[in-house]
């Protein structure tokens, strides 16, 4: 299946696009996820205990299911105000 | 009004969120500061956000705010970008029948706006470099 991952602040910088397509097996999690996404950034391992994951919109451990054309987004510690 | 905008803040439109029974308005604004926690030179603050997500958070923190302090009216509209120093980064508007809930309804929606709003903010330092700064920190 495919999933649209977000990345927002330092997490952008290291995936180095806000945007990018995963292509996981059927009943891929959350943390599938972020494991293809640590392959090809290594760098992405260190931000995990500080990330939280948001499914649609919505915030989701990273056990979460997905399902195909799911949005991901990654979010580091929050800075607004 | 929830938004996320990514010009100047018009602040005087958001007090059209006061209706004829509300004698109390109370209004924040967040202004990017010359300087961090640690006393260096700000240049600017560069913010982004998830922004349909922090526009729910928006309504979502309105929900709360009415649930805890009666009926309230608020708008919330948090700019993005790259904001020079003095420009208005953050503006939240309550307005309630009395002031009590008007000023603890907008002290309530900026400190949860901080806490959880999917927004990120990075300081651009007057002498050049940059970094990203969560809440809780300086």
């Amino acid at each position: 299946m495919t999933i649209r991952v977000l990345a927002f602040a330092r997490l952008r910088e290291i995936l180095q696009r806000p945007e990018l397509t995963v292509q996981l097996s059927e009943s891929a999690t959350a943390s599938d996820t972020w494991a293809v996404l640590v392959r090809e950034h290594p760098s992405l391992a260190a931000e995990r205990a500080t990330t939280r994951f948001a499914r649609n919109g919505r915030l989701v451990g990273f056990d979460e299911p997905l399902r195909d054309g799911d949005e991901l987004a990654l979010l580091p510690p929050v800075g607004g105000g | 009004m929830f938004r996320i905008v990514a010009a100047p803040i018009e602040v005087e439109s958001l007090l059209q969120v006061a209706g004829r029974g509300h004698g109390g308005v109370a209004t924040f604004l967040g202004i990017v500061r010359d300087a961090d926690g640690d006393g260096r030179l700000v240049r600017a603050l560069w913010y982004e956000a998830h922004e349909a997500m922090a526009v729910r958070e928006f309504e979502a923190i309105a929900d709360e705010a009415r649930e805890r302090f009666g009926d309230v009216r608020i708008a919330i509209v948090h700019r993005i970008g790259e904001l020079a120093v003095g420009e208005v980064s953050v503006a939240v508007v309550a307005a309630a029948k009395h002031r009590a809930a008007a000023f603890d309804a907008c002290r309530y929606a900026i400190d949860e706006l901080k806490r959880r709003a999917p927004i990120w903010k990075k300081e651009r330092y007057a002498q050049g470099g940059e970094l990203w700064k969560s809440n809780g920190e300086g």
